[in-house]
């Protein structure tokens, strides 16, 4: 693997980490599995790209996405509790009705960024090195997100939020509304990943209709290698180990890209990754486990 | 050993030894290409394929003077672009990218670094952002682009079936290619006096659907140069076949697997004319100052089964010129 990508790896990692925090909000700390973002991804994307191509500034097009995204959460979040209907259904209503919503909005399938005007543009244009740009920006915006996430979840309103997720009946019998905290929750959630989706958009220069396809999972498998790493105890702890995990998920594909002297094909690339991420989960373990059976072993 | 210096000590050992198995290129003998492929569909493999035929052809033989970078993002965007990084950091002699979510990564991803770039399996690649104009590009970027020859396809399809007045274009919503040309069929079956219905899959699992809805609300199918109907095309044909729907497509590699007639080229011969393109990059040629090109020249091909099967008349005209398959 050469530096620039590695850095390339650190940079989509952290952006990711903004789609793993929405997904450990959702899975995690609300306990409502979610698939909607497969399709908030790509609409942050849309909606940003669509507003920039029209001659928005890339500002109000970033936010206008995030806003997209938290409209789509509430209206997932919306279906299950106000109809009742299972968590897992709902989003999948959403992400499915989303693919023609994004098709719809961008008119096409594919709108190009190259040589528009984004928010990274000041940056490209600086004289600051290149190869430290996109990384040093993601790790800004990630960062900023992260400590908005962790300041709300301590507070009160985030304390009933993690309250819901964690006992429903506990939470209902102090008076909280467990159907307002889903629907902010979620719409939380899909915001941060639709911003995600944006960012994509603005830093690789299009969007596609087709790029939302399995972000649920990638963010799903930053979310729990991150938790194998860490065993995350506090809530910031949590925060910090998905994006971690994010970047090291982007760490294995940039790997398993690099595995042909193993004989490798690039299509194998999917397999490559499932394996090193498996074996990610599956070390710590081992290692409590090795711990466990030598501490048993002194003892006798 | 505290935890965090496990986790640490196990990502430096895992770079040091990547950093290792990845030397650069700068100094090797050969020449080096760089393939960046967006997903794996039969129609943009066959580039692929023809691109490979086209180099040995030119003398550039895979394993002996030139090695073959390969990458598929597996329809992932995320992915294609750390390809367009890997392949940065390798600054192989040309990149070839295929598809337009991997051109477009890579173009973005490479700057104003001067690599040169060539797109395939692109149909509309200003709209894309690739190039700002087919000829007087002025970039390191250049390549092939597909668009079929629309209006010949449907008057071809009126010499053929003169009493035709309704013909269902079949494409997935979601292909760049297929949307880009769409506007242009609606205007072309216009003019040549068609009702044009549209059936839409979004995935391959929704084509036998979208066939069975157009069965006897048209007299013809069309289907653009779509990746994945293209790549399911077997099962196409021969459901249209079955209820005696003439099947037209805009690659001519389709009438071999059992569409009924093409005017037009197909994704091999795409791959051809990237692999001259590339081959004369490989000589020296300044990407700078190659045009976008188009696939070639257009023939005319038919499936004899098919036409046995619909009991369809050729003219004379038509017979003289057409590849029989």
């Amino acid at each position: 693997m050469n530096l620039i990508q590695f850095m390339g790896a650190v940079d989509m990692g952290l952006l990711y980490g903004l789609v793993a925090m929405g997904v450990l909000l959702s899975f995690r700390i609300l306990d409502f599995p979610d698939l909607t973002v497969d399709g908030s991804f790509p609409l942050g994307a849309a909606v940003c790209a669509v507003l920039i191509v029209s001659g928005y500034n890339p500002w109000i097009a970033t936010f206008c996405a995030i806003l997209a995204g938290m409209t789509a959460g509430f209206i997932t979040a919306w279906i299950s509790v106000r109809w009742n209907i299972l968590h897992l259904l709902a989003s999948i209503l959403t992400m499915t009705a989303l693919y023609t919503i994004n098709l719809r909005i961008m008119g096409r399938p594919n709108i190009a960024l190259l040589g528009e005007n984004t928010i990274f543009t000041p940056l490209e244009n600086s004289s600051f090195p290149n190869l430290y740009v996109m990384p040093v920006a993601m790790f800004i915006v990630t960062g900023f997100f992260l400590l908005l996430v962790y300041r709300f979840l301590i507070s009160e309103k985030g304390l009933a939020m993690r309250a819901t997720g964690a006992n429903i009946r506990m939470a209902k019998a102090q008076g909280i509304s467990a159907n307002r905290q889903t629907l902010f929750g979620l719409a939380m959630s899909n915001g941060l990943v639709a911003l995600a989706g944006s960012l994509f958009a603005q830093g690789q220069g299009f969007a596609d209709v087709t790029m939302g396809a399995g972000t649920i999972i990638i963010g799903l498998a930053a979310v729990i290698v991150g938790e194998a790493f860490f065993n995350p105890k506090v809530i910031l702890a949590a925060l910090i180990a998905c994006v971690v995990g994010s970047i090291f998920y982007r760490l294995v594909i940039a790997m398993a890209l690099n595995a042909s002297f193993l004989g490798l094909h690039a299509t194998d690339l999917q397999l490559v990754s499932a394996v090193l991420v498996g074996i990610a989960m599956i070390t710590p373990k081992l290692r409590a486990k090795i711990l466990d059976f030598k501490a048993s072993r002194s003892q006798s | 050993m505290s935890k965090a210096n496990v986790v640490k000590n196990t990502l430096k050992t895992l770079l040091l030894s990547l950093s290792l198995i990845c030397p650069s290129l700068a100094d090797s003998p050969h020449k080096h290409v760089a393939i960046t492929q967006f997903i794996e569909h039969v129609a943009v493999d066959t580039v692929r394929q023809g691109l490979l035929e086209e180099l040995a052809k030119k003398g550039y033989k895979e394993g002996e003077n030139l090695t073959v970078h390969f990458e598929n993002a597996q329809g992932n965007v995320a992915t294609a672009g750390q390809i367009a990084l890997k392949f940065i950091g390798l600054k192989p002699d040309v990149i070839v990218t295929i598809a337009t979510p991997s051109a477009q990564a890579m173009v973005k991803a490479v700057g104003k670094e001067s690599i040169p770039i060539v797109f395939s399996a692109v149909t509309d690649p200003v709209r894309a952002g690739l190039v700002s104009s087919l000829k007087d590009h002025k970039s390191h970027v250049t390549g092939v682009m597909d668009a079929p020859p629309i209006k010949e396809q449907m008057a071809f399809i009126k010499t053929l079936l003169p009493e035709a007045k309704t013909i269902g274009v079949l494409y997935n919503p979601g292909d760049n290619g297929s949307v880009a040309s769409l506007e242009t069929i609606q205007e072309q079956a216009k003019v040549q006096g068609f009702t044009v219905v549209e059936a839409t899959p979004i995935k391959s699992s929704d084509i036998q659907a979208a066939v069975l809805q157009l069965l006897g609300k048209v007299d013809a199918i069309y289907v653009p140069l779509d990746n994945m109907i293209v790549s399911a095309m077997p099962a196409v044909s021969s459901l249209a076949l079955k209820h005696n729907l003439p099947l037209f497509s805009a690659d001519s590699g389709s009438v071999e697997s059992g569409a009924f007639a093409c005017l037009g080229y197909s994704y091999l011969q795409a791959g051809h004319k990237t692999g001259e393109i590339v081959s004369e990059i490989l000589e020296g040629k300044d990407p700078t100052k190659i045009a976008v090109a188009s696939p070639g020249t257009t023939d005319i091909f038919i499936n004899q089964h098919a036409l046995e099967k619909l009991k369809i008349v050729l003219p004379e005209s038509v017979r003289s010129q057409a590849h029989f398959y």
